[in-house]
C-alpha cells in the first residue's frame, strides 16, 4: 500500500478540483451541474473511442492507431448512406461495411504481419489511419455531412424547482449517453458471459495456450476489429450528429489517448472510467480553473480543454504506467 | 520392475501416431535430426533427454507449433502438414505446457471451460443473447468440466482466479483444460517440472487415473528419469536431436547409449 500515496495524492487533488468550485460558492449549483453534465457527455464519447483502442490492444497487442479514422470512415458511411435511404437501414449496413473491412484488415495487414514486432504493426496500423482516411473521402467525399437522428436539438430545461435558473440539458446527448452504456454493458455481457467472450479473453490472455484448446487467433481477431469497428461506428454517429460529420472527427481519437492511458491499455473498464475522467476533468478545468488563471497570470485565457488531459496523462504515466485499471507489468532485469 | 505397464498392456492398441524421419532446423541449428517413433493408442509414451535433447521441440511439432522440413507425421492413418495449432486441437490433440499458460486473469472454472469452446457450435448471435441452444450447451458443457474437477480434485478452487493458486495446483488446472477438450492423444510438457516430491507424486497418480479412467493416450516428456520409467509404458531417448533410445523403461533403463547421455562419458 505504501507506493499507491501518489496515486493517492493526484486522485485527491482532482477530487478537490472536483468539489471545490461547488464549495466555495464560486458557481451555482445548477450551473455545476451542468458543467459535469457537459462533461460527462463527451466524456461518454471519449470513452467509446478508448473501448475500440483497448479492445484490439487486449486482444491482439496491437495498437490500433486507426481507430479514430474508422470512427470517420463509419460516419461518413453512415451519413451518405443515410442520403439514399432511411437511418435504420443505414446504420446496420455501415456496421456490415465495418465488419468486411475487419476481415479484409485481418488478411492483409495483421495476417502477414503476425510474429512481427510490435512497432511494424503499429505502423502497419498508421498506414491503415492514413489510407482510412483518404478513402473514406474517396468514396464518400470531403464536405461536411449531417446525420439526423430525429431528436431535437434544442436544449430542455429541467429541474427548474430545485435550482435557480434549472439546469440545461440537450436530449440528444442525453440519448448518446444511453446508448453508450447500453453498448458498453452489452460488451461487457458478451464477454463475460458468451463462450466467444471467454475465447476473446482466453486470446487476450495467452495467445499460445489458446491455439492450444483450438481457438483459431484469426477469426478471433476478426471478431475483435469488427466491435471495435461497430463501436467507432456508433461512436461516429453520435459525434457526427453532434459535430457533423467531417474530417476533425478522426482527431477525437487523439483525445482518447490519453484515456487508455489513464484507464489502462488493457481494460475496459478503465477505458469507461478514463473517460469520464478526462472529459469531466477538462470541461472543469476550462470552466472554473481557466479564469482563475488568466486573472493569476494575466493570460488570454482559453484552451485548456485542448492540453489538460494530456497533461493528466502525462501525471499518470508517472505515478502509474500500467494506467488505473491496467494489468501490472513486471519484466525481469 | 515394469510397474504398472503389466495390468494395461491388454489395453494397448494400435499406431494411431506415427513420425517418420522428423527433421527440424533453426538456420543451422538442428533442433531434430530424423527423429522416428509412434505412439500406440491407450498407452503413456515418454520422451526423455537431457537438457536441448530436442524434446520440447518435438512436442512443438506434433503440435503443430512448429512444422519440420523433413519428415512426416501420420495421425490416424492420415498425413497432416503445415496444421496450425488449433486445427491439431481440433483433430484432438491437447497439450499442456512446461511453463504455465494458463489464462491467469479468468477463475479455474472459466479456464477449464475454455476447453469446451471447440466443442461449441451455436450461432455467436445465440450466444449473444444465451438463449435456447447456446444455454443448453453451456450447460451441457458445464457438466462435464464438473466431472473433471471432481476427478482432479480441485472443487475447492472453482471460482479462484489460476493466479493466485500454488505452482502444483496450477498444473492441475493446466490438466484439467487440456482434459476438457476429450482429446485421444494429450501431450504434457514437463507435467513435474519443479514440483516437490509429494506433488510429483500426485501428478503421476492423476496421469495414470486419466489413461484408465478416459482411456486417453498420453505423450509426456520428462527431464527426470526417474519418474518417468514408474508410469510410461514405452520410452523414447532424444539427446542432440537424434533418437538414442527407443523401448520399455526396462531396455531403456540397460541402453549404453542412453546412460552415456545421461551420465557423460569420460574421452
Amino acid at each position: 500500500m505504501k507506493k499507491n500515496w501518489p496515486v493517492l495524492l493526484l486522485g485527491a487533488v482532482l477530487l478537490i478540483g472536483l468539489v471545490l468550485p461547488l464549495a466555495t460558492g464560486a458557481s451555482a449549483p445548477g450551473f455545476y451541474i451542468e458543467v459535469l453534465l457537459g462533461g460527462l457527455m463527451a466524456g461518454v464519447l471519449y470513452s467509446l473511442v478508448a473501448l475500440g483502442f483497448a479492445l484490439i490492444f487486449k486482444a491482439s497487442g496491437v495498437f490500433n492507431f486507426a481507430q479514430g479514422a474508422m470512427v470517420l470512415f463509419a460516419a461518413l458511411a453512415v451519413a451518405r448512406l443515410g442520403e439514399q435511404m432511411p437511418l435504420w437501414a443505414a446504420i446496420p449496413l455501415g456496421m456490415a461495411i465495418m465488419v468486411a473491412l475487419a476481415w479484409l484488415i485481418e488478411r492483409l495487414v495483421l495476417r502477414p504481419l503476425v510474429n512481427q514486432e510490435a512497432i511494424a504493426l503499429f505502423m502497419a496500423t498508421l498506414g491503415v489511419t492514413f489510407f482510412l482516411d483518404g478513402f473514406g473521402q474517396t468514396v464518400w467525399g470531403s464536405d461536411i455531412y449531417s446525420i439526423e437522428l430525429g431528436i431535437a436539438k434544442e436544449p430542455v430545461m429541467v429541474l427548474q424547482s430545485v435550482f435557480q435558473g434549472g439546469i440545461l440539458v440537450n436530449k440528444e446527448d442525453f440519448f448518446a449517453a444511453v446508448v453508450a452504456a447500453a453498448l458498453v454493458a452489452g460488451l461487457a455481457l458478451f464477454f463475460q458471459m458468451t463462450p466467444t467472450g471467454r475465447a476473446l479473453r482466453a486470446v487476450a490472455d495467452d495467445h499460445q495456450a489458446a491455439q492450444s484448446i483450438g481457438i483459431p487467433l484469426n477469426r478471433m481477431w476478426v471478431i475483435v476489429w469488427s466491435v471495435a469497428g461497430i463501436v467507432a461506428l456508433v461512436a461516429g454517429v453520435i459525434w457526427g450528429a453532434k459535430l457533423g460529420v467531417q474530417f476533425s472527427l478522426s482527431q477525437v481519437a487523439l483525445k482518447a489517448l490519453p484515456v487508455v492511458i489513464l484507464g489502462g491499455f488493457t481494460s475496459i473498464t478503465g477505458a469507461i472510467v478514463g473517460g469520464l475522467i478526462i472529459g469531466v476533468g477538462e470541461k472543469m478545468a476550462e470552466v472554473f480553473l481557466g479564469p482563475i488563471l488568466v486573472k493569476a497570470f494575466d493570460l488570454a485565457g482559453g484552451g485548456i480543454e485542448n492540453w489538460f488531459a494530456y497533461v493528466l496523462a502525462l501525471l499518470f504515466l508517472l505515478v502509474r504506467p500500467e494506467g488505473l485499471f491496467g494489468e501490472k507489468h513486471i519484466d525481469r532485469v | 520392475m515394469t510397474g504398472p505397464a503389466n495390468g494395461r498392456a491388454q489395453r494397448i492398441g494400435d499406431v494411431i501416431l506415427a513420425l517418420e524421419g522428423v527433421s527440424l532446423a533453426f538456420g543451422g541449428v538442428k533442433a531434430l535430426n530424423g527423429v522416428s517413433f509412434d505412439v500406440r493408442e491407450h498407452e503413456v509414451r515418454a520422451i526423455i533427454g537431457p537438457n536441448g535433447a530436442g524434446k520440447s521441440s518435438m512436442l512443438n511439432v506434433i503440435n503443430g507449433v512448429y512444422h519440420p522440413q523433413e519428415g512426416t507425421i501420420r495421425y490416424l492413418g492420415r498425413e497432416y502438414h503445415d496444421m496450425d495449432p488449433h486445427e491439431v486441437a481440433l483433430s484432438g490433440i491437447a497439450r499442456t505446457f512446461q511453463s504455465l499458460a494458463l489464462f491467469k486473469g479468468m477463475s479455474v472454472l472459466e479456464n477449464i471451460m475454455s476447453g469446451r469452446n471447440l466443442k461449441m457450435r451455436s450461432n455467436i448471435l445465440l450466444q449473444a443473447l444465451g438463449i435456447g441452444p447456446a444455454l443448453r450447451e453451456e450447460i451441457e458443457h458445464r457438466a462435464v468440466v464438473e466431472g473433471i474437477i471432481d476427478f482432479l480434485e480441485i472443487q475447492a478452487y472453482r471460482k479462484t482466479p489460476v493466479g493466485r493458486l500454488p505452482y502444483g495446483l496450477q498444473k492441475r488446472v493446466d490438466l484439467a483444460r487440456a482434459l476438457a477438450m476429450e482429446p485421444r492423444i494429450l501431450l504434457l510438457d514437463e507435467p513435474m517440472a519443479g514440483m516437490n516430491m509429494e506433488e510429483k507424486q500426485d501428478m503421476c497418480r492423476f496421469i495414470l487415473d486419466v489413461n484408465d479412467h478416459y482411456g486417453t493416450t498420453i505423450v509426456l516428456i520428462e527431464h527426470d528419469m526417474s519418474v518417468v520409467m514408474d508410469i510410461s509404458d514405452r520410452v523414447v531417448v532424444l539427446d542432440y536431436g537424434k533418437k538414442i533410445g527407443d523401448g520399455t523403461p526396462d531396455e531403456v533403463r540397460a541402453n549404453q547409449a542412453v546412460i552415456d547421455a545421461y551420465l557423460g562419458v569420460s574421452h
